[in-house]
């Protein structure tokens, strides 16, 4: 299991592998930080004029002041009282956690039959599963879109979250991390009379917890900046989820950039609150399946 | 397994060995999740080879079947240099052959500069990151933003500094660049996590034992760190040429009305599929259009993972 590769576990100064220290100059050193500092800057700044533009006055946008002469929240009150803005998080929240309770539940569960379990037609279902991995949405989207309006699923909770229930890519993931189960564990487990599903839920799961929270994070992410299909299968105004009412509601707004970028950050702040919280999960989660692709 | 055959011979109750009811359990865990693949991706994946070889408007009940009409019609589109798919084909491969290198080349540059500082790695890791977690529509509102011509905050720059102002979205021979530029810095940090993961798995002995030899920087990067990087370079190709070929948020929602202007030089293949499936509700020939799409990222996953996944011996 490569699980415990940390890729926060730098070096102390007494075991740096050589090939970061030594002869090389400090001028590559400095160039370095030069550069990912220059980059960085490249990196945060439209964020900080997006968020500086959402706290000026409508008259006020178009002057070069990095911070706001007359600051206002008069944008966000705005925003938030005229549009639908409270109603599309709503919808992305739900969207978003119905798709990921489904997937961390459905792509765990597969992952450890295919992990743990040997049965008729093994290799043909895994196959099957993997060849989806090949088609890409945007030629589903049609399909979708038909099967979505003759069984009245548009404009539902359901018909926005029914293509993401479980993903291909999950479950092989957890395939991978079921596999560093010992055998041995659940053998005396199951001596011990634990049901099947005994096993999964109390033996395998609570191993591979880290995975799953991974999982669940990139899938709720995923989720909650999906465009395409809820694009597609929503029309109703109240049914947008986040991105699409961002979407329209800025191509409506003319040259109000104040409240586009006030609506922009109003979508982009939940996110990043969740990413400075997770954020160590977030990127060792994403290195790992970087590594086990 | 070896537990399962020892207890295929010590049969339960029920009549059944620990073998045989592992197996319906299997088929019972596996259930809903077949279920799930079989209609929600299956299916569909055969339905829209169905649906391209019919007219198939959804409004009309009638949906007649013309064969391969519509993939006559997407090829002779090919053929006139003026037609809009004709020109969301050659975008398309414009994206790919500037957006995938870029990515790649700044991603493994950025990467090898954080692999080579100790100090506020984690935070120049985070910083670089966070436009990948934020939504790309949020993004791509607060680039058209910074784009603007008249009051753009990158033109207030270039002005600044006494350099002449750019028209960027607007100017046919920028525009693409301009989105370009968008995706690769909204991506940038994804690349780089992944080849920083990969530089870490790379033993530090290989190093020490070419610099034993004398080997500089550029050696050692040359003939160790590439070589050993070269499933992250290939992993990495695959995914951001897919990534590439469907590009569609970032055109909507920069050009205006999402028309994928100025004249259509920055309009995508996917673009074209929804304008035709949705916007016309000409779903045959969109989903033709698809088909097509999928068959491109089929034979580039093939081809690329055939040409870089060499082997290399020491």
């Amino acid at each position: 299991m490569a699980v415990a590769h940390d890729l926060d576990a730098r070096p102390t100064p007494q075991t740096v592998p050589s090939h970061r220290t030594g002869r090389r100059g400090s001028w590559f050193t400095a160039f370095a930080y030069l550069a990912l500092i220059l980059g960085g800057v490249v990196m945060i700044t439209p964020f900080i004029w997006m968020i500086s533009t959402s706290l000026k006055p409508a008259a006020d946008i178009f002057k070069p002041d990095f911070f706001p002469a007359h600051p206002t929240l008069d944008n966000y009150t705005q925003v938030l009282t005229r549009t639908l803005f409270p109603r599309w998080y709503l919808n992305s929240l739900i969207v978003a956690t119905l798709s990921t309770v489904s997937v961390a539940f459905f792509d765990t569960l597969g992952g450890y039959v295919f992990a743990k379990f040997d049965f008729p037609l093994k290799n043909v279902i895994f196959v099957l599963i993997l060849s989806t991995l090949m088609v890409p949405t945007e030629m589903l989207v049609i399909p979708w879109y038909t099967m979505a309006t003759q069984w009245g699923w548009a404009d539902t909770y359901w018909g926005l979250a029914f293509p993401g229930l479980i993903t291909a890519t999950g479950l092989f993931l957890m395939r991978q991390f079921m596999q560093g189960v010992p055998n041995e564990l659940l053998d005396a487990a199951r001596i011990d009379g634990l049901s099947e599903f005994g096993l999964f839920w109390r033996i395998a799961v609570p191993l591979v917890k880290p995975a799953i929270a991974a999982l669940c994070i990139f899938n709720f992410l995923g989720n909650w900046n999906a465009f395409i299909w809820p694009l597609i299968v929503t029309s109703k105004r109240e049914m947008l989820t986040l991105p699409v009412g961002l979407s329209f509601f800025s191509s409506e707004a003319g040259s109000d950039w104040h409240l586009i970028m006030t609506g922009a950050t109003l979508s982009t702040v939940p996110l990043l609150i969740v990413f400075f919280l997770f954020q160590r999960q977030i990127i060792r989660g994403i290195a790992l399946t970087g590594l086990k692709s | 397994m070896t537990t399962a055959t020892k207890a295929a011979t010590t049969t339960t109750r029920r009549g059944l060995s620990l073998r045989q009811r592992r197996i319906l359990w299997a088929y019972a865990f596996l259930f809903v999740p077949l279920l799930f693949f079989l209609v929600i991706r299956i299916y569909p994946t055969l339905s829209a080879f169905n649906i391209s070889l019919h007219t198939w408007n959804p409004l009309s009940d009638q949906r007649p079947f013309v064969g391969l009409a519509n993939y006559q019609k997407l090829w002779q589109e090919m053929l006139t240099p003026t037609s809009v798919t004709r020109k969301a084909f050659e975008n398309t491969l414009k994206y790919v052959l500037i957006g995938v290198p870029l990515q790649l080349a700044l991603g493994l540059g950025f990467a090898l500069l954080l692999n080579s500082i100790y100090r506020l790695v984690s935070v120049f890791r985070m910083i670089y990151f966070i436009p990948f977690v934020t939504s790309a529509v949020a993004v791509a509102w607060v680039w058209r933003w910074l784009y603007q011509p008249d009051f753009g905050a990158i033109n207030l720059l270039l002005s600044a500094f006494h350099l002449p102002t750019q028209r960027f979205l607007f100017d046919p021979s920028q525009s693409l660049l301009s989105i370009v530029a968008v995706v690769v810095w909204q991506g940038l940090g994804f690349t780089i996590i992944i080849f920083l993961a990969g530089l870490q798995q790379i033993p530090d002995v290989y190093y020490d034992a070419a610099r034993v030899d004398g080997a500089g920087r550029w050696p050692l990067f040359r003939h160790i760190t590439l070589p050993l990087l070269n499933s992250t370079i290939v992993y990495l190709a695959v995914l951001q040429t897919i990534a590439f070929l469907r590009m569609f948020t970032e055109v909507l929602n920069m050009t205006r009305q999402g028309d994928g202007g100025p004249l259509n030089t920055t309009t995508t293949v996917v673009l074209r599929i929804y304008r035709e499936g949705f916007g016309s509700l000409n779903m045959g020939y969109a989903s033709a259009l698809s088909v097509a799409l999928f068959i491109i990222i089929l034979a580039i996953t093939v081809i690329q993972l055939r040409f870089l996944q060499r082997r290399f011996d020491y």
